[in-house]
């Protein structure tokens, strides 16, 4: 889509994107080449001086048991995030959808941990699930269950997981009632004359016609999981106990922050990058399947 | 709806009042947390009503934090994040629409190599890049500034797509009839454009004020300096060890601080918030 009317000028043009472009080449473009440039290269232990060794950083970090490990914790970390996130939401958003009374009410109560930064949800959950003081812990030993996520690996992941879902579900909420309320009331009335119960009525049409808004949340979802539970995960676990949470935007993290190792991180930079440019090009695809619709 | 079925309905407002809860309960912990003496918090289990030291709490991290963690004062966090929450969205706005214009309203060469470039950021987050632009940021002497808070965060695509989708809605009719009145293209844009794209505006100002506010991984390789801490990043400093070192009320206090700006703006501008959300993500 072009407009017909356009403005002439030689130079105002460049002028206005002059700087969006400027700060997108300066802290975009030119950190993100070098990211490629050192992922190929080796430094010693004083970043003194560093040699060209072609792919040797890459092929290290698929022998590395950590890093596939890494692999594993943010693909179990990410389906986790996303089906709980999704289910969770998609019951209070059909349920939102049929009541009259106090709608926005529920609206408004729901909404507001989209605001909470994901540090600061991770700091909230840890300290209810705290190994000695925490209230849900003591709830716990009540019913005898031994809650310590400090050395316990499935309970980490788990604090981690409620924490992220916890912050995502106003946000998957809102797409999903938009999504509902877009639904023509027709044709839940017509199979609802027809006798199809509620529950079938949910499952024959309604799902299936919330299938795009699905797609793109399971997508967003992934991202989330994928990125912006750096803070989560940083205020909490830390990646630990022994690995068992670091999620692999951590470990860039960790290994180029915390154990400096330059080459290494890089090579870890490029391959999230890589990925990144898969979800965004699924994310398009998605899109304009939509626009056809 | 042609059936009625109270039960239903009953289960639905039960689901809701139970989702609400659930969500709500961390919350409320935290601010019942803030408002008891150490002491308290430490004794198992802690309690579940508010004491009486909210003030005394709230005053001790606003003036100097934690005695055993950072002792940075969460006031100057809260204005340093303020200054992001504010600069970002301010400058994000500013260079998105006049790039749109640009991008929408001039035919010139490389225009479409600009386009290219700006949509090309959607797939560099911080996140895949973070040692060599915190390389960039400290060769251009940009640490514990400011400027190296923000400056790296405001370009963006998204802002730039949502201002473009909304130009090209804008009827020709209007660029034309300035045209023959014999406006040049500043004046189309400010006098046209930019009163048109208010609502737009507004909406996404909300969501970047809480994507400004909520930064997390950028502050905290860029500053090292006490004074120029975000809160969140004041909250996660306050942590020092194992969870019974830490001083959960004074913590807990400066969570419920970092939390209200954000949750205000959501709350208070939810017709913006839901409008900008929806928006920005198409």
């Amino acid at each position: 889509m072009e407009k017909r009317v356009v403005f002439r000028s030689a130079w105002l043009p460049y002028l206005l994107v002059a700087p969006q472009i400027a700060i997108t080449i300066v802290f975009f473009f030119w950190p993100a080449a070098q990211a490629v440039w050192y992922s190929f290269q080796l430094q010693d232990a004083f970043g003194l001086r560093s040699q060209f060794v072609g792919l040797q950083n890459f092929e290290q970090l698929f022998r590395d048991g950590n890093y596939l490990a890494s692999f594993q914790v943010t693909a179990v970390f990410s389906v986790l995030v996303a089906f709980f996130g999704i289910a969770i939401s998609l019951l209070l958003a059909a349920m939102a959808d049929r009541v009259i009374r106090g709608a926005l009410a529920y609206k408004t109560l729901l909404i507001w941990p989209y605001a909470v930064a994901p540090a600061v949800a991770g700091v909230l959950w840890a300290f209810l699930f705290a190994p000695s003081i925490g209230l849900i812990t003591y709830v716990l030993r009540g019913l005898g269950v031994d809650w310590n996520w400090i050395i316990n690996d499935n309970q980490a992941v788990a604090l981690v997981v409620i924490a992220a879902v916890w912050k995502q579900i106003s946000y998957n909420f809102l797409f999903f009632l938009a999504g509902l309320q877009s639904i023509p009331r027709s044709l839940i009335e017509a199979a609802a004359i027809d006798g199809a119960s509620p529950t079938r009525r949910f499952w024959t049409i309604v799902f299936p016609l919330l299938s795009p808004t699905t797609f793109f949340l399971l997508v967003v979802n992934c991202v989330y999981a994928f990125f912006d539970t750096f803070g989560v995960i940083d205020a909490t676990t830390q990646g630990g106990p022994a690995q068992a949470t670091q999620i692999l935007v951590y470990k860039v993290y960790h290994d180029g922050v915390k154990a400096a190792d330059l080459g290494g991180s890089s090579a870890q930079s490029v391959i999230l990058m890589f990925i990144v440019i898969v979800l965004t090009a699924v994310q398009f695809r998605f899109i304009e399947r939509k626009v056809q619709y | 709806m042609v059936e009625n079925r109270p039960g239903l309905t009953v289960l639905s407002h039960v689901v809701l009042i139970l989702g609400v809860i659930v969500i709500a309960f961390p919350l409320y912990i935290t601010f019942v947390a803030s408002t008891h003496s150490l002491e308290r918090i430490m004794q198992v289990p802690m309690p579940l009503l508010p004491g009486g030291h909210l003030v005394e709490n709230y005053k001790q991290v606003l003036a100097a934090g934690t005695h055993t963690g950072s002792k940075a004062s969460v006031a100057t966090m809260l204005v340093n994040s303020t200054v992001m929450a504010l600069a970002i969205p301010l400058g994000k706005i500013a260079i998105s629409v006049i790039s749109a214009f640009a991008i929408v309203y001039f035919r010139f060469p490389l225009r479409m190599f600009f386009f290219w470039t700006i949509f090309v950021t959607l797939m560099l987050p911080v996140e895949v890049r973070i040692i060599p632009t915190f390389k960039v940021i400290a060769d251009l002497g940009m640490l514990n500034s400011y400027a190296g808070l923000t400056i790296p965060l405001i370009a963006s695509a998204t802002a730039t797509f949502l201002f473009r989708q909304f130009f090209m809605t804008v009827p020709d009719e209007l660029a034309e009839a300035a045209r023959v009145d014999g406006a040049g293209p500043m004046r189309f844009f400010w006098d046209v454009l930019l009163p048109l794209s208010k609502t737009t505006m507004a909406a996404l100002f909300v969501i970047q004020f809480i994507y400004g506010w909520n930064q997390y991984l950028w502050p905290l390789l860029i500053t090292t300096d006490e004074s120029m801490y975000t809160t969140v990043i004041g909250i996660k400093r306050m942590i020092v060890g194992s969870d019974a070192a830490n001083e959960w009320n004074l913590i807990m206090a400066t969570a419920i601080l970092a939390m209200l700006p954000p949750a205000a703006v959501v709350l208070l501008m939810q017709k913006w918030f839901v409008r900008g959300l929806v928006e920005t993500e198409k």
